[in-house]
């Protein structure tokens, strides 16, 4: 009988591995070859001799659109055919990114490229890195280590990114400000960044003010319940500032319910972050009237210092703070959405 | 001891028809604690805003009559917590364990429903599949998940936490690798009625599911020895199967249930908004899922289980979070609020608190009764 049941679980299991490749999900090649690469696969250094080689060390795509956006961005710049052989480890957890990075020092890659999980914890393996000759390059996160360790640092200015959205709405010149502010998870650089420029103006204006200031943590659905309960309490309000297009949309949703007009020339300003491509269309048909840029393509930059460098000219600054814009429902164009679209 | 203490709890029953034996037997009930809960909520809730409770019929901006009002958005968001405490509830009392993969399953299921109606296409314009058929496979898909945690869990005797720890680590990366990463959009309207509204009915969908769920669950618990088998199982696994149930199977079975509720509640949070964010999704709802179960003054070392309790706990989690959002919370302190009360309501809710209570409770009305006996 218990030998019938295991079969069946077995069979069952077999049906479960089968469906999933009915679902036509095709193996991701591009990953099959990075883990390997990440568990130490040794490169065929007899191949790639004029290429410069790269060692990527990235968040988990499956993280957000952003790094899904940044990842591809990364595997489009890094490629053969621009002078590369890159290598690529996944993780979200430092300790698992620290052992891929002395695996690529090993390696004896030419460019190490980080975009750290934790700020910790990364001394020694950079100081391997640099006592074997190879150049460091920061991107989306910085760490806590001497700058000496890097050769330069690409990051989002994330209180820029909330400073130019409430610039964005100083400009739309309403008499009054009541505004309804869902923030992501408590804490994150992007939560911190995209709430002090907002805090930092309501307490500075009269007319300005929160009617509710509370964390959705970048979910569509509690996003949807909090402005739901303001709307039921009966105070009114014409701003949405949500600091992701999830929880915009969210928003949105419950404004849809009770009737309430959102966009451009209607009763409630619509505010997201992130610049999903979803979000942008909503944008251009004015259900939505601002989404701030995140800036997830930092490849181009990489490759603008990798290539400096091979002739010899360091980057004239560590920190290199990408430029990130803002869009306006009223200027967006269907070219910006194919471009800036995450 | 607790079947010594049942005949004489009966015997009492039929002696004391006044009022204090009624209330007494109230508060041995299970189901006391989620509903003094509830009243608590209620009442806090009617003191500090009336308004709390209206309700209203309005239009919506496609021009649909609606119901809304914050006893009705409750209802609606606590559908999916409520429909994951049935098979929760289930699986404790089996297993005395939990399943932590539910909310990781909810993304995996939705994230099924949305690849078999998108197709390979991740913005279709029409539903490559009709939706009964993505909502029936998300099913199997779903149940065969619960069934590989029911099996780990009944029959190579694994933890409930740490088998289900798998799918709990595994399941958003799957759920992210079904769709190739992409996020699926559904433009077509019928699909959003299951987690919104249907056209000209002002009541949302989610709660009609709900219900149908808790009607279901009714039945089969009362036509079917399902609840009788999964609480002796519970409660003495070996004796049971000398009294000829198999345990092993029995506890596979609740997994299996838990799984089809997975299914639903991941069809309707897709449903939701029409489209999935893997990372997101359900988050922590496990964690409420069993706090349900909890709340509702079951064992979470399994055995005997009320299942009116669990659901009723599930709508006091929903009433509180509704609550905590319509008094402005600051956000990093929301957390600590919860916890304040959830502390409060798990330690009401300890079986030793519970007797402490009824002892003193006892004490304070044995002199009345003694003067009663007197005057007789």
């Amino acid at each position: 009988m218990k030998i019938k049941k295991i079969l069946g679980t077995v069979l069952s299991l077999a049906i479960a591995a089968s469906m999933f490749s009915a679902c036509g999900a095709k193996p991701d090649s591009d990953s099959g070859e990075t883990t390997a690469a990440a568990d130490g696969g040794a490169p065929a250094a007899s191949t790639s001799g004029e290429l410069i080689k790269v060692g990527i060390i990235n968040n988990d795509p499956n993280e957000s659109g952003y790094r899904t956006a940044n990842d591809k961005d990364m595997k489009d710049t890094f490629t053969e055919a621009n002078g590369y052989k890159a290598s690529f480890a996944y993780s979200l957890k430092n300790d698992e990114q620290i052992a891929a990075a002395q695996k690529f020092v090993q390696d004896e890659v030419d460019y190490l490229l980080i975009s750290a999980a934790g700020t910790s914890g990364w001394d020694s393996v950079l100081k391997d890195a640099q006592a074997a000759g190879i150049k460091v390059i920061l991107f989306d996160r910085t760490i806590d280590a001497d700058d000496s360790l890097y050769e330069a640092s690409i990051v989002s200015d994330m209180a820029q990114e909330g400073q130019t959205a409430v610039d964005w709405l100083i400009s739309q010149n309403l008499s009054e400000y009541k505004i309804v502010h869902i923030q992501g998870v408590m804490g994150g650089a992007p939560q911190i960044g995209r709430t002090g420029a907002l805090e930092a103006q309501v307490a500075a204006n009269d007319n300005w003010s929160f009617v509710t200031q509370q964390t959705a943590e970048w979910n569509a659905e509690t996003a949807q319940q909090i402005v739901q309960s303001v709307i039921d309490s009966g105070e009114s309000f014409n701003v949405v500032y949500a600091e992701n297009d999830d929880m915009a949309k969210g928003a949105v949703a419950a404004l849809d319910k009770a009737n309430i007009s959102h966009g451009v020339g209607k009763d409630v300003i619509i505010m997201g972050f992130d610049c999903n491509k979803w979000a942008l269309e909503e944008l251009l048909a004015g259900n939505w009237n601002y989404d701030g840029q995140c800036n997830p393509f930092q490849a181009s930059y990489i490759h603008d210092i990798i290539q400096n460098l091979e002739k010899g000219t360091a980057p004239s600054e560590k920190v290199i703070i990408m430029e990130e814009q803002g869009f306006d429902a009223t200027k967006i164009t269907k070219e910006d959405i194919e471009k800036y679209g995450i | 001891m607790k079947t010594l203490e049942k005949p004489v709890q009966q015997h009492q029953k039929p002696t004391g028809k006044d009022g204090g034996s009624f209330i007494k037997s109230l508060v041995r009930n299970q189901i006391f604690i989620p509903i003094a809960a509830l009243l608590i909520l209620v009442i806090f809730n009617l003191v500090a805003d009336p308004s709390f409770f209206a309700i209203t019929l309005s239009q919506n901006s496609a021009g649909y009559p609606i119901l809304s009002g914050n006893l009705i958005n409750i209802l609606d968001n606590a559908s999916e917590l409520v429909i994951l405490a049935i098979g929760m509830t289930l699986v404790t009392s089996a297993s005395g364990g939990q399943d932590i993969s539910v909310g990781a399953a909810i993304a995996l299921s939705g994230s099924v429903v949305l690849r078999v109606l998108c197709g390979t296409e991740s913005r279709p314009e029409t539903l490559q599949a009709p939706i009964i058929v993505a909502f029936l496979v998300c099913c199997l898909v779903a149940m065969i998940f619960g069934a590989f945690n029911g099996a780990l869990v009944a029959y190579f005797k694994i933890q409930p936490m740490v088998a289900t720890l798998i799918l709990f680590t595994a399941g958003r990366s799957i759920a992210a690798w079904i769709n190739n990463n992409e996020l699926p959009i559904i433009s077509e309207a019928s699909f959003g009625y299951f987690g919104n509204f249907i056209p000209g009915i002002p009541v949302p969908t989610p709660i009609f599911i709900a219900v149908l769920c808790m009607i279901i669950i009714a039945l089969v618990l009362r036509f079917t020895k399902l609840g009788l088998f999964t609480q002796s199982v519970g409660i003495n696994s070996e004796s049971s199967r000398l009294n000829g149930i198999n345990p092993e199977f029995i506890k596979f079975i609740t997994y299996v249930i838990l799984g089809l509720c997975v299914a639903i509640a991941g069809f309707i949070k897709v449903s939701r908004f029409s489209t999935i964010n893997y990372s997101v999704v359900a988050k922590d709802i496990e964690m409420d899922a069993i706090l349900a179960v909890a709340l509702g003054g079951n064992a979470l070392s399994g055995g005997k289980f009320n299942m009116a309790a669990s659901v009723l706990g599930a709508y006091v989690i929903q009433f509180l979070t509704t609550t905590l959002f319509k008094f402005n919370v600051i956000s990093s302190a929301l957390p600590a609020y919860k916890a304040v009360v959830v502390i409060i309501l798990v330690v009401l809710s300890a079986p030793i608190v519970r007797d402490k209570i009824a002892a003193v409770r006892k004490k304070l009305s044995a002199p009345r009764t003694a003067v009663k006996e007197a005057n007789r």
